[in-house]
């Protein structure tokens, strides 16, 4: 259970390296055969326009695993992660257009904790919107 | 309608166990695109003082809102599934989900409100391997958005 980051080389507002996220069509596809959640919203246009969103977006978990990846590429062990919780602000819309859209996640520390523990705050955007609030990770550093 | 109150406190049978396989854990690596080999080389995971391959730190919500679907598709608390909206998402670890595990999950209402006619329901699921030992308590907000004309 031990992390690369050492918790007396950090400080509150120590940056971690920010990361961009590319999520298309496909990713939807590949995600909803992984994780099981078929709801359509994620991959039907029509089905999504239908019940009044802009195009098909993406699953608000895909969105919440790929900003905590901030934590995990920089812990090395992702079982440094001891808490996580987001709230789903505002959904990632998926253009069907080959490029479709960016995660931009940055984060950065909030708190020292005991225990050598540390509150990492995340940032997620997506198409100059807040995708993700109260977006926050416990991680245990050595 | 808003939701009775007094399933506040309703505690659902745990799951039968279901088993994390590696090979499923590096397919949700992969759509992800997380290439820690942590999730893949039981090697690199044993580096870190871990048994087998670990699961990313999302993997066990899979689990945990299919146990959940005991709550939401419970007819006697009447949740309108097509207006719910996913709308927290918590998770608290003993430790990570690895290859091997056979998990169970207990769910339980923690929370139901009424907001400007909107139905707010709090679910916590807690996971647990085939020891008994507890892994990772999971916390979902399900926001069940007002009915048109209401």
């Amino acid at each position: 259970m031990s992390a690369k980051i050492s918790y007396a080389d950090v400080e509150v507002g120590t940056e971690l390296p920010a990361q961009t996220f590319p999520v298309t069509r496909a990713t939807l596809v590949q995600y909803a055969g992984a994780s099981g959640d078929f709801n359509p919203i994620h991959w039907n246009e029509k089905f999504a326009v239908e019940v009044g969103l802009p195009d098909v977006i993406a699953h608000g978990m895909f969105t919440m695993a790929e900003a905590i990846r901030v934590v995990t590429d920089w812990t090395g062990d992702p079982a440094a992660v001891v808490e996580y919780g987001v709230r789903f602000t505002k959904p990632v819309v998926v253009p069907n257009d080959g490029k479709g859209a960016e995660i931009e996640v940055s984060a950065k520390v909030a708190a020292k904790l005991d225990d050598n523990r540390v509150r990492v705050d995340l940032l997620a955007m997506s198409a100059g919107q807040k995708v993700l609030g109260m977006s926050r990770a416990v991680v245990q550093l050595v | 309608m808003a939701l009775d109150q007094s399933f506040v406190g309703r505690t659902y049978p745990p799951t039968d166990p279901y088993e994390v396989g590696r090979e499923k854990i590096r397919e949700f690596a992969e759509a992800v695109g997380d290439a820690n080999p942590v999730y893949r080389d039981t090697e690199a995971a044993k580096a870190y003082g871990h048994s087998d391959v670990i699961a990313p730190p999302t993997f066990v919500f899979a689990i945990t809102f299919k146990a959940a679907g005991q709550v939401i598709e419970d007819p006697q608390l009447g949740l309108d599934y097509s207006r719910v909206v996913h709308g927290d998402q918590k998770f608290a670890y003993t430790r990570p989900v690895r290859a091997g595990d056979r998990l169970t999950v207990t769910s339980t209402i923690e929370a139901i409100k009424s907001m400007a006619g909107n139905d707010i329901l709090d679910i916590r699921g807690e996971v647990h391997d085939e020891a008994g030992e507890h892994v990772v308590t999971a916390w979902t907000k399900l926001v069940a958005r007002a009915a048109d004309g209401e």
